[in-house]
């Protein structure tokens, strides 16, 4: 167990190590002096900074290792420094976008589950047979789909044909709703405005199409998951030792199917969280959500190479503690991993 | 339960206290003294602010605003202004006005444009172009108060277009209560991007890019009815605008795309308002820089290129050619200038002759925006490109960023550049001095970098009267010299369009410059 702990955290450590190196390493690479990217102020505002007498570590005759030094001290301490288009803290702006970029995966992967994981079983059990072939094929055209022509799509039956669906944003902007933990559900449930009910509403309007359109791929692939694991599960000899020993379908399937189905496709659904956060962000620059994706691509239109290293930065460093989290929580609790040779992502 | 919980997810519709207006782009601050384009103009100038006198949206006439009345002196050099009592500045989180509006506002807001000594002059660049394109700094010699509600506004010499120009969009009145507070609090520069006015609704946030939120002036001095809320939703795509003005979630939309006119006339919902735009697109050549400073040259490489094809290409039919830079809807129109007519065969002997060989390259600058005089410029640049291969000229076509097109245009480092001008005000005068006087290539906004004495002459003599019809007679001759020396080709006059939801009430098209908000409400 404590082995497992500290395999995982030494892991997480170096490849943060290495993102970390890589994003400083950008600052380099772009267009421009590296610390007017890093910092996103001009040098003339650094030096009046520090003609001020405002510490802010800028220290050009330094080398290369100090400089790197003080980056991430300044990483750790939320100073990510600002935009050079809105001139806006870069901490706050990403943190008030990737939470909306969580929030969409979120909820197009638990509606994902919950259509993907039943419909899995029902094309396993009717295996070469008519709701199979109907699901596999469903299954193929979703998987197949672009989700940006999908999400077009969507947008054009349900909102401009007939006109039930907003098609921008994550809430009418009209409505105000202090924003605390950048969940957009949870902090209208938390505020104490007049109206609740409405704002409620209107946001779930403007959640269902991009939520859709993430959620409909994702739903896919879970299914071949689940179809192709509940196949191999119930080929295996103790399902068949169960039949022989006088038990039904169902309570086979109940006893010994689904936790043994389920175990070996966890992890292969937890996989699928990058991949759906890519799909998100893609679907948020055509929903105009205000999450990281859209944030991010604005940046890279606009040449703001301070928010792109910066947003880069957090994008990578989420993915990886969230898969690898998910990965070490898997392996502390499946009883036939409890060896461990090597962690993989 | 749950097919009622559904309809009442596609059903619900947005806050009827609210307007959203899905605007093109972000103002690049909050005051219009300091930008004379659209986006900015259309965010601050009808919402934030007022002015001494208006144009009545409907007859275009001059109509009392802040000042109630104002009387002119026999020699037309003194203007006296009756202000207006008991109009109150937005009450903002940083700031409480203790008074009403009153002389000292309009001295403060007059003075930081007009001499460069105010403390605000420098604030935010010290560049006015409006109203330094029009050299009012020179014109008004003095402006005096009298007492708290009366102003005397004197000039240098006459000039009839005068008080038109204090009813334009950059005319606006700014507190002097509010920049003796920021003085004191050493915060000089938040004038302008934190702003206080008398206008019907006041600035509560606003996030580049995203959008701009108002809310109700609860003590606006006009019985205009407002809507709580007003919201700008910034959405520099055009058919976004244009989906998002179908589903409701924008009550109203900036600058429909020509293309697009016909879908929303399609639609029940939706109303498309048409008027007859007062401003031209045009070609301008740069007079400044050989061999454009050749009247013929400018003649020939105008010749070379089809102007009715353009208008149908990049137009869609929904604007006149043009013949002088002024519309006809103007009095200051001539219908019977000198014509250039397309024929290349003579354009390329002309051009031969005034020694231009077959490869000379030029550069034709396209701005990358889209605005009603010119929707699509770069489209434009392509075709004539293509025009004057024909005749054996190497086109180069530049565009940049808007504001970076902007700044190096000023500079002159253009041959040619494809661009227009949208008035202002009903006045002829601004459209013949901001776009070719001596005066405007220092403030930018004489593209072709033309100074001619004998045209600046004409202008300024059409001030010294206020008769229409002795005005008109000059600026017939400048009309022909115009047709003449052919600074730059008018190309056309757009129509000005503006789409909105049936729910909306009372919004009018503005001939003379940014969208108003006050007075619109929803159903």
């Amino acid at each position: 167990m404590l082995n497992i702990l500290l395999r995982y955290t030494n892991l997480i450590i170096i490849t943060l190590f290495i993102l970390s190196l890589l994003s400083f390493a950008l600052a380099y690479l772009f267009p421009g002096d590296p610390i007017e990217i890093m910092t996103g102020l001009k040098l003339e505002e650094l030096q009046k900074l520090q003609n001020q007498s405002v510490n802010i570590g800028y220290d050009p005759e330094g080398g290369v290792l100090s400089q790197y030094g003080h980056y991430m001290s300044e990483l750790f301490s939320g100073n990510w420094g600002v935009s050079f288009n809105s001139g806006q803290p870069l901490y706050e702006e990403i943190m008030q976008s990737l939470p909306a970029s969580i929030e969409l995966s979120a909820y197009a992967l638990t509606i994902s589950l919950i259509l993907g994981l039943p419909l899995g079983f029902i094309a396993a059990l009717r295996h070469h047979k008519l709701p199979d072939y109907t699901l596999l094929s469903f299954s193929v055209v979703g998987y197949s789909i672009p989700v940006f022509w999908l999400a077009l799509i969507l947008i054009l039956v349900f909102s401009l044909h007939f006109g039930w669906l907003p098609l921008s944003g994550r809430l009418s902007l009209i409505f105000d709703v202090p924003n605390k933990t950048g969940f957009i559900l949870i902090d209208i449930l938390m505020s104490d405005i007049d109206n609740k009910h409405a704002v409620l509403l209107d946001a779930l309007r403007h959640l269902i199409l991009p939520t859709l359109s993430i959620a409909i791929v994702t739903t896919t692939l879970i299914l071949r998951i689940t179809r192709r694991s509940v196949i191999e599960t119930l080929n295996s000899e103790f399902i068949q030792a169960a039949y022989a020993r006088g038990l039904t379908t169902r309570q086979v399937l109940v006893r010994h199917g689904i936790r043994n189905a389920l175990i070996p496709i966890l992890p292969l659904l937890a996989m699928q969280f990058p991949t759906l956060l890519t799909n998100a962000m893609i679907v948020e620059t055509i929903f105009s959500w205000p999450g990281i994706g859209s944030w991010l691509i604005q940046a890279i239109y606009q040449q703001d190479y301070s928010a792109i290293q910066a947003g880069m930065l957090a994008v990578s460093v989420f993915v990886v503690l969230f898969t690898m989290s998910i990965d070490m929580l898997l392996r502390l609790t499946d009883p036939k991993r409890k060896k461990v040779e090597r962690g993989t992502i | 339960m749950t097919l009622h919980a559904c309809d009442a997810l596609i059903t619900s519709k947005t806050d009827p206290n609210g307007i959203v207006y899905c605007s093109e782009g972000s103002p690049s601050s909050f005051n219009p003294q300091l930008d004379t384009f659209g986006t900015t103009v259309d965010a601050s100038s009808h919402q934030l602010y007022d002015r001494l006198l208006d144009f009545d949206q409907t007859s275009g006439e001059i109509v009392p605003a802040l000042a109630t009345s104002w009387i002119i002196s026999p020699d037309g050099k003194t203007y006296t202004f009756q202000l207006r009592k008991k109009v109150a500045f937005h009450n903002i989180s940083t700031f409480t006005p203790s008074r009403y509006f009153n002389a000292d506002d309009v001295l403060f807001s007059f003075n930081r444009w007009r001499l460069s000594t105010h403390p605000y002059h420098q604030v935010s660049g010290g560049r006015y172009p409006y109203t330094d394109s029009l050299n009012l700094n020179k014109l008004i010699k003095s402006v005096k108060r009298l007492n708290g509600y009366r102003v005397e506004i004197t000039l240098q010499k006459r000039e009839s277009s005068f008080l038109a120009n204090l009813a334009t969009d950059f005319a606006i009145i700014l507190s002097a209560e509010y920049a003796k507070t920021l003085t004191a609090r050493n915060q000089k520069q938040l004038i302008d991007s934190v702003p206080v006015g008398t206008g019907p609704y006041k600035l509560s946030d606003f996030r580049q890019d995203q959008y701009i939120k108002y809310s109700k002036h609860p003590e606006y001095w006009r019985s205009d009815k407002l809507t709580d809320k007003l919201i700008f939703d910034i959405t520099p795509s055009s058919s976004l605008r244009l989906a998002k003005l179908i589903t409701g979630e924008c009550d109203a939309i900036a600058l429909p795309a020509h293309s697009e006119l016909e879908v929303v006339r399609q639609q029940d919902n939706l109303v498309l308002d048409e008027e007859p735009g007062q401003n031209v697109g045009f070609w301008a050549f740069n007079t400044s820089r050989p061999p454009f400073d050749n009247p013929a040259i400018r003649r020939a490489l105008s010749m070379a290129v089809d102007r009715n094809a353009l208008l149908e290409a990049i137009y869609f039919d929904s604007a006149i050619a043009a013949q002088n830079i002024v519309p006809p809807t103007s009095w200051a129109f001539q219908p019977d200038v000198k014509k250039v007519n397309f024929n290349p065969t003579a354009a390329k002997k002309m051009l031969r002759e005034n020694g231009i060989e077959d490869g000379f390259s030029m550069t034709v600058w396209a701005m990358p925006v889209k605005r009603s005089y010119n929707p699509n410029a770069m489209k434009m640049a392509e075709l004539i490109k293509g025009y004057l291969q024909d005749v054996g000229i190497q086109v180069n076509i530049i565009s940049y960023k808007w504001s970076i097109f902007r700044e190096k245009l000023s500079l002159g480092l253009h041959d040619s550049v494809l661009i227009g001008w949208s008035a202002d005000n009903g006045d002829p005068d601004n459209f013949y001095r901001p776009l070719l006087s001596c005066a405007a290539i220092e403030s930018g906004t004489n593209r072709a970098m033309w100074c001619f004495e004998k045209y600046d002459q004409i202008i300024n003599e059409a001030l010294d009267y206020s008769d229409t019809q002795e005005r008109a007679y000059f600026y017939g001759q400048a009309n022909e010299l115009l047709a003449e020396q052919l600074p730059l080709l008018p190309i056309a006059h757009a129509s000005k369009y503006q789409a909105h939801r049936k729910e909306l009430n009372g919004l009018l098209i503005n001939p003379y410059g940014g969208i108003r908000f006050g007075g619109v409400t929803k159903h």
